[in-house]
């Protein structure tokens, strides 16, 4: 492991924040773009010694995961003409000062976790957990079908970050399934998106309130 | 390896022919094809102990069995159901219905095989995605908030799964078990996990895997999709789609169990078990929509199944049985529901009264399919219930078993009074009949479903007794 890993993982905690405490939505995305490139560049640096299997698996999750999702997301953007989130359910600061708190808990639990000595005083658990924390808090606090989109990404990278510290023991396979259903997850809820659009002329999931017990 | 393969690429093979094929009427034709294809391959593949391919991948033991068993029968008896259904609902496109119905039969034959954890992580993820366009068949707003919900609930569950996994695996790694992820390799090295990172990885699998089977308090999609679903959508969801889950969930007591940490697994599948049943009879009481009421029983049922492997000993037997005997029942339920739901126009306890008059065989089924799924004799949830709750008497959990036994009666109570109000009485005046009259085909399917129940209630075949014995084995302490 390569001494690059924990400040990129600061970035990405940095990045974190940052989602959890701004209103507009081009910036949520530029976020989770970054997000992924920065584990793009993690992923080779968590090798030791860098193969053209880690080269290519990397440049797929830039591509994918900085690219072409929130290219896709910026377009829907677009096409639905909203900037900005608006009254989420839980507001910025509280949000911000939860992904404190929330990361505070991960590094400690994380402690709790005996590490194989190659990992031990390694950030990456606790960072994972920390992102996972923050994907769901704006999966579950947010109204626009983009914001918890992106949400479900953040938390995605996160379970990805986790599965750096097996990059031994994955075999390419299920790596390459872990990015493919992603993929296949956002391009169905793209088209959902769509649709929400369509019916509703807006992308409020607060709209969709049918449902519910009387 | 030529019949594992199969199991799983010749629904989804057919997958495509149905996007493809133009015709609107011919096209549902394909499920029941489809459903006979499987149900032979899965018959010709039940009594071969050798069926696996992709280097131990994929393998067929008992508890795949049991899972394959219950789907195909489901799905070919769903299949049978669905073209006089869509025929009624010439209005809708039946494209994305019957492709993606395939798919998710595909897909289901590949977790149902799946020993490899990230195979069958995979393979979840893919039932869940070939499942979703299926709840958006109405078009509306309705199906289109409970698709969205399902999606991104069901999303976040799998994710949490994946998240769970990755820990297993590191447990391994940590202790030095090797880097395999093959159930059958982490059953032997067990004993070289490290528990501190097992446990974490039970906690993360069991929610996640759990959402998708609907425990509370991670049911909150259930009561929408099930209720927005058709019929036949929601008897492959409650009966087939759970059941993935909870083998999902069971592949992993079966390491915990190995690993000698059964008691933590236990304790939180006891909790959680009775925690999904309690909060499904609160929503059950006084409630007016009937196939949201299925939801909440389902949620019920799903709660019976993990406190079944919880309480543990011959509860076991009892917990497969038992999804056996809930998937079945509610297909009678879900099809019955369906045919009321097509003659009344609505699915409201308010607006429907007298379903035994205006369609006299599915009320009947309807009540019927009530009495079975809240554990009255002589149908079969009767037995595996009473097998669970004995094994949680004799096995000094005496307050497990009492708080079973208030929580199925409030769901009993609440439950019968919902049916009561569709079954009886009159058919209310400005409810006109909309032409919905039972034919062979809609009510066929649910009756053969209810003689089943009926079968399990009061006759066990002995090869399924035996198979359930197996599959029941593989989650005991090795001794």
């Amino acid at each position: 492991m390569s001494r690059a890993v924990d400040p990129l993982l600061v970035v990405i905690l940095l990045l974190n924040f940052a989602l959890l405490g701004t209103s507009r939505l081009r910036a949520v995305i530029n976020g989770t773009a970054a997000q992924g490139v920065a584990l793009g560049a993690l992923l080779v640096a968590v090798h030791v010694e860098t193969s053209w299997h880690t080269l290519l698996l990397a440049a797929v999750t830039v591509a994918l995961k900085g690219v072409l999702i929130p290219g896709m997301l910026n377009r829907a953007m677009r096409d639905a003409a909203i900037r900005r989130e608006v009254e989420p359910i839980v507001g910025f600061i509280p949000s911000l000062l939860l992904g404190g708190v929330g990361t505070g808990a991960a590094l400690l639990f994380a402690r709790t976790l005996p590490l194989a000595p190659q990992h031990v005083g390694s950030l990456l658990v606790s960072a994972s957990l920390s992102t996972v924390l923050t994907g769901f808090l704006l999966l579950t606090t947010r109204r626009k079908a983009i914001t918890q989109v992106t949400g479900y990404l953040i938390l995605e990278n996160g379970v990805f970050i986790m599965g750096l510290l097996l990059v031994e023991a994955m075999p390419f396979l299920v790596e390459l399934g872990v990015l493919l259903d992603l993929l296949v997850a956002i391009f169905v809820m793209g088209i959902i998106i769509n649709h929400i659009n369509r019916e509703f002329s807006s992308l409020d999931t607060a709209r969709l309130t049918a449902l519910k017990e009387e | 390896m030529v019949l594992a393969l199969a199991l799983v690429l010749v629904p989804l093979g057919l997958a495509p022919v149905a996007f493809l094929l133009p015709s609107e009427r011919w096209r549902p034709w394909l499920l029941p094809l489809g459903g006979a294809a499987r149900l032979a391959l899965t018959a010709a593949a039940l009594p071969r102990q050798d069926v696996t391919a992709l280097s131990g991948w994929l393998q067929l033991d008992a508890l795949g069995k049991v899972l394959l068993l219950l789907l195909d029968v489901l799905f070919f008896l769903c299949a049978l159901y669905a073209p006089a259904y869509l025929k009624m609902r010439a209005s809708r496109d039946n494209r994305a219905l019957c492709g993606c119905m395939l798919a998710f039969l595909g897909t289901s034959g590949l977790v149902a095989q799946a020993h490899h954890l990230g195979l069958l992580w995979v393979a979840i993820e893919a039932t869940t995605l070939a499942s979703a366009p299926t709840l958006y068949f109405n078009r509306n707003t309705r199906s289109l908030e409970a698709t969205w919900k399902y999606l991104l609930i069901g999303s976040v569950g799998i994710a949490l799964a994946l998240l769970g996994s990755f820990f297993l695996a590191y447990s391994a790694v940590r202790g030095g078990a090797g880097s395999s992820l093959l159930v059958e390799d982490l059953v032997r090295d067990a004993a070289r996990l490290s528990p501190a990172w097992l446990h974490a990885a039970f906690i993360f699998l069991f929610v996640g895997y759990g959402t998708k089977m609907g425990l509370a308090p991670m049911h909150t999609w259930k009561p929408d999709a099930y209720g927005e679903a058709p019929g036949l959508v929601g008897t492959l969801l409650a009966g087939g789609l759970t059941g993935c889950a909870f083998l999902a969930v069971l592949r992993f007591f079966q390491i915990c169990q190995a690993a000698g940490q059964a008691a933590f697994a236990r304790q939180i599948m006891i909790a959680a078990g009775l925690v999904s049943m309690l909060v499904a009879g609160a929503f059950m009481a006084r409630q007016r929509d009937y196939k949201r009421m299925l939801a909440y029983s389902s949620v019920e049922h799903m709660g019976i199944l993990v406190l079944g492997v919880g309480v543990g000993g011959g509860a076991l037997f009892g917990a497969l049985l038992h999804l056996l005997n809930n998937g079945l029942t509610k297909g009678v339920m879900f099809l019955s529901a369906g045919n009321i739901h097509r003659a009344f126009g609505s699915r409201l306890t308010t607006e429907v009264s007298g379903a035994l008059r205006r369609v006299p065989v599915s009320g009947a089924l309807f009540l019927a399919g009530f009495f079975a799924v809240t554990g009255t004799p002589p149908f079969g949830p009767f037995i595996s219930e009473f097998i669970i709750l004995r094994a949680a008497m004799q096995g000094d959990q005496v307050w497990v078993a009492v708080v079973f036994l208030v929580a199925i009666t409030v769901v009993f109570l609440g439950m019968g009074a919902t049916v009561l109000q569709i079954v009886q009485g009159e058919p209310r005046p400005g409810r006109e009949p909309t032409g919905f009259r039972d034919t062979a085909l809609t009510v066929g399917p649910p009756l053969a479903l209810l003689a089943l129940v009926l079968l399990l209630g009061v006759y066990l075949p002995p090869p399924l007794q035996a198979l359930l014995a197996e599959a029941a084995r593989a989650l005991e302490p090795r001794s």
